[in-house]
């Protein structure tokens, strides 16, 4: 109990003095996580649109193995993106073991298959009679797109903050390729894993708190997002 | 919207830095280490330090000597900082290292519950794990191949006993969170001194054996062989290793701690034998 309430103590008083370790790894955790949900983002959102419009043989395996990327465990990613980054893999040449571009990499394979299937099921669920009616006023195949985009954009909204929320606070694949190093690829959850090892709980506690802000704010935009237009 | 997305992509990618590194004259240094080294806070100050009196950059990864050893014998390091000196001396044999140096030591202390329940204490370190083993009491092992698990299980082959069984429990995690499960289980355990003496306000787990001389625990820098891995950073490798065992980084080794836990962490050592140190 004594460590509790020390810790929370040492907690206040970092935040309070901005610290500058822990404003560190909020920042790093910040760009790295902002980046790879943007990247998800980007191509995510067109890949989701197209996969929820088309029909071809192999849409429900591809929809299936989109689904399973949801749920991906962080430490094989890291595994993965570890291997290829290392100099003897084939990526090797790039020089990305211990750095923020790995740990992008690795954070986007993990949220973009949240954003392409979170997408896929969002354009599917629009009124498939807007389809007919764009295609009769005649909109190309890339107008409608966008259109139906523009109709989805809450729940893509919500894909990607899902996409974010789950980067933000992983840990087992950014500590594999982006190994920890101290004001540079140290980010909330690597910091906290390293400060409870070496029994520093306040600073510990200081860095948790503000990874619970930021998953909150995150929650807090899309639940605004989504309730602002509810009928009255 | 999708302007606003490419505006923001693009400076985020400038945040991140250049996408590929030139190969020549690379500034980066890729280290790779063992977590007592991380854990114990003596690395960030020390990278921090090399980073400011050469014109090199630091990327360690803290991953346990074991798992150091084999990152360094694919080429995927350019120098590593490690415990294990058998397994060292392997690596060295197999042509995968071209310098190897001494520079510190501490040592390891064998830990456990204010109780004694095994009596223990004031044994040589041999008959105590023997003296464990007997009692089947519980006693955390690393697991982990790092150097401190690997020392463990070297120390358990000279008792001639191969532990096994509910009692020995294997944690597979870094020290410092060894030390807490050993606390919480009222265990044994095999830990290095500077881990414990970062941690020891915080556990009830005491030392019942030390400054046995089995238990002296070395540090060497090797710098991976760049006639074998062409791609290896060799000057900078080199660098990092002249800079470990410089006179005022033993200096600062010598120092590190004693202001925070009353006693120093690590002794250097460079210039030393191996059996100066024992």
């Amino acid at each position: 109990m004594d460590l509790i309430v020390q810790g929370l103590g040492e907690a206040a008083s970092r935040l309070v003095s901005l610290d500058p370790d822990v404003r560190e790894a909020t920042s790093a955790a910040l760009v790295v996580s902002g980046i790879a949900t943007m990247l998800s983002v980007v191509t995510g959102v067109p890949a989701g649109a197209w996969l929820g419009l088309s029909s071809f043989p192999g849409r429900k395996f591809l929809l299936s193995i989109v689904n399973t990327g949801m749920g991906l465990p962080p430490v094989v990613v890291g595994l993965f993106v570890a291997v290829l980054v290392w100099r003897s893999g084939p990526f090797g040449a790039l020089d990305w073991y211990c750095t923020r571009q790995a740990m992008v990499a690795a954070q986007y394979l993990l949220a973009a298959p949240t954003v392409v299937g979170l997408t896929a099921i969002a354009i599917q669920s629009i009124d498939p009679m807007l389809r007919l009616q764009l295609s009769a006023l005649g909109a190309t195949r890339l107008q409608t797109l966008g259109i139906l985009v523009r109709e989805a954009r809450l729940p893509i909204l919500t894909a990607a903050m899902a996409g974010f929320g789950a980067v933000i606070s992983e840990i087992g694949a950014s500590l594999m390729v982006g190994c920890n190093i101290k004001g540079d690829t140290r980010i909330l959850t690597t910091a906290i894993a390293l400060d409870t090892s070496k029994g520093e709980f306040g600073s510990a506690f200081a860095l948790a708190f503000i990874l619970l802000l930021l998953v909150f704010a995150v929650n807090a935009v899309t639940t605004w997002a989504q309730q602002r237009r509810r009928p009255l | 919207m999708i302007r606003a997305f490419g505006a923001l992509l693009a400076c985020a990618l400038v945040a991140c830095g250049p996408l590929v590194q030139t190969s020549v004259n690379r500034p980066e240094v890729l280290l790779a280490t063992t977590t007592s080294f991380q854990d114990s806070g003596l690395l960030d100050v020390l990278a921090a330090d090399f980073q400011k009196r050469t014109p090199y950059r630091l990327r360690a990864t803290a991953v346990g000597t074991g798992a150091a050893l084999a990152i360094g014998a694919r080429g995927d390091a350019d120098v590593v900082f490690v415990h294990a000196p058998n397994e060292e001396l392997a690596y060295m044999q197999q042509g995968n290292g071209e310098r190897r140096l001494l520079v510190m030591h501490n040592d390891f202390v064998l830990l456990g519950p204010p109780g004694d329940p095994a009596h223990v204490r004031g044994k040589n370190i041999f008959d105590a794990l023997r003296a464990i083993a007997a009692a089947r009491a519980t006693f955390i092992s690393r697991g982990d191949k790092s150097g401190t698990d690997i020392f463990e299980k070297n120390l358990w082959k000279q008792t001639g006993i191969a532990p096994a069984g509910p009692w020995y429990v294997e944690a597979a995690t870094g020290m410092g969170q060894t030390l807490t499960v050993a606390s919480e289980k009222r265990a044994y355990t095999l830990s290095d001194r500077g881990t414990f003496l970062a941690r020891r306000g915080q556990i009830e787990a005491e030392i019942l054996v030390q400054r046995d001389p089995p238990l002296i625990n070395v540090y060497h820098v090797i710098t991976v062989d760049p006639q074998k891995f062409p791609n290896v950073n060799a000057a900078g490798a080199n660098a990092f290793a002249d800079y470990m065992v410089s006179a005022e980084t033993q200096r600062f080794i010598a120092a590190f701690g004693v202001d925070k836990y009353g006693e120093p962490l690590f002794f250097p050592d460079a210039g030393k034998s191996d059996a100066e140190v024992h």
